[in-house]
């Protein structure tokens, strides 16, 4: 994309948090931050930081031929951390626990939707009111029932997505910082009902012999 | 799950050969007028959504603030856009620059493509094109691109 820019007569810093990316690529001026996918600027919420990320990237713009420098500082992500954030108890036991856990969920999502507004969250298919109507789709995936006649509300990843974005906005209404890059992705996977309930629905549809790319986004690639 | 194992999985994808790379150089920064293109799929509520392999791209407006992800990776981490859009489309900070005089201008419209594609031909010859042209004819003279 730099290329095509630059061709257009626009000069341009490119960001890239990959290593092997950014240098196979070969933007005109490239700026590698070694930072946690999804945060190009490093850190949310902290301005300073920001602010000299896109100072080194300006100094860039007095270069007089191809450049890549890398930002001083660094985020490490090891794949411990997880979010500590609160589950509610089980309130109605006639539920399956990731219904149950939805429910409760529920005043957190609406608290942090609120505060951030929906940036990543829900409605790319379903809304948070249709996020029982999808997890009841996923719990008859995980029963055998094949997943085009489960009742899923769109693209099982679509619908993933939403489901993620719906516990992730939850958990930032729960905490009270903002989570370490993953953490909150990691505390979804491992420690809700809800995540573990996706992750056995793509399990049960990559053994159902489904195609692949149908099940194999309802995750990270590495789960 | 770790950033690093995401990485590693993408790190080797084919990148394009190119056998010159355009160089442009710039007006001075404080008299400039800066644009952000990410391809982090962003878009506003009321535009569409991102298919799964959309090569096309929305054209974001800077006095808005109301940018939603529709990527369709999700290798990615999304709390930190979800708490602050600064994080990946970072207006607010340069509109502080702007104000303390060290950028010239913020373009009125940044744009947004989707980065999760394999077929890049119709980017390179279509959509990043006519990105290109529409920011060129803002009046935009510095790009910023940013990843998810």
């Amino acid at each position: 994309m730099a290329h095509i820019f630059e061709a257009a007569g626009m000069a341009t810093i490119v960001l890239g948090s990959i290593r092997k990316q950014i240098e196979s690529t070969a933007p005109p001026r490239g700026l590698m931050c070694d930072f946690p996918l999804g945060r190009p600027l490093g850190k949310p919420n902290d301005p300073a930081f920001q602010h000299r990320v896109l100072d080194q990237a300006f100094k860039l713009l007095a270069a007089t031929e191809q450049v890549l420098e890398e930002f001083p500082e660094a985020i490490e992500d090891e794949g411990s951390e997880m979010l500590a954030c609160p589950l509610p108890p089980r309130s109605n036991a006639d539920l399956h626990p990731a219904l149950d856990e939805v429910r409760g969920l529920r005043p957190a999502y609406d608290r942090a939707l609120e505060q951030y507004g929906n940036r990543a969250a829900t409605g790319r298919v379903i809304s948070a009111d249709q996020i029982e109507e999808a997890m009841s789709a996923f719990i008859r995936v995980t029963d055998g029932v094949p997943w085009k006649e489960a009742g899923i509300p769109g693209i099982p990843s679509r619908v993933a997505q939403d489901i993620r974005g719906f516990y992730e906005l939850a958990a930032l209404g729960l905490s009270d910082h903002v989570p370490a890059a993953w953490s909150g992705t990691r505390w979804y996977f491992n420690s809700t009902e809800g995540g573990k309930l996706v992750l056995a629905a793509r399990a049960a549809m990559r053994d159902a012999g489904e195609s692949q790319p149908i099940w194999f986004y309802m995750a990270p690639g590495d789960q | 799950m770790a950033d690093n194992d995401i990485k590693s999985m993408t790190e080797g994808m084919e990148a394009p050969v190119l056998d010159t790379v355009a160089f442009s150089s710039p007006p001075e920064l404080g008299k400039a007028t800066v644009a952000v293109v990410t391809s982090a799929s962003l878009h506003h509520p009321d535009q569409d959504d991102f298919a799964p392999q959309d090569v096309g791209f929305r054209v974001l407006e800077g006095n808005r603030r109301d940018y939603q992800m529709g990527h369709w990776s999700p290798n990615f981490d999304t709390i930190g856009f979800a708490s602050d859009m600064n994080t990946v489309i970072p207006l607010d900070r340069l509109d502080e620059l702007v104000l303390e005089g060290k950028v010239g201008k913020l373009s009125d419209v940044h744009l947004s493509y989707a980065g999760n594609q394999f077929d890049l031909s119709a980017v390179q010859m279509d959509s990043g094109p006519a990105g290109a042209k529409l920011l060129r004819e803002k009046g935009v003279d510095v790009v910023i691109l940013t990843p998810v």
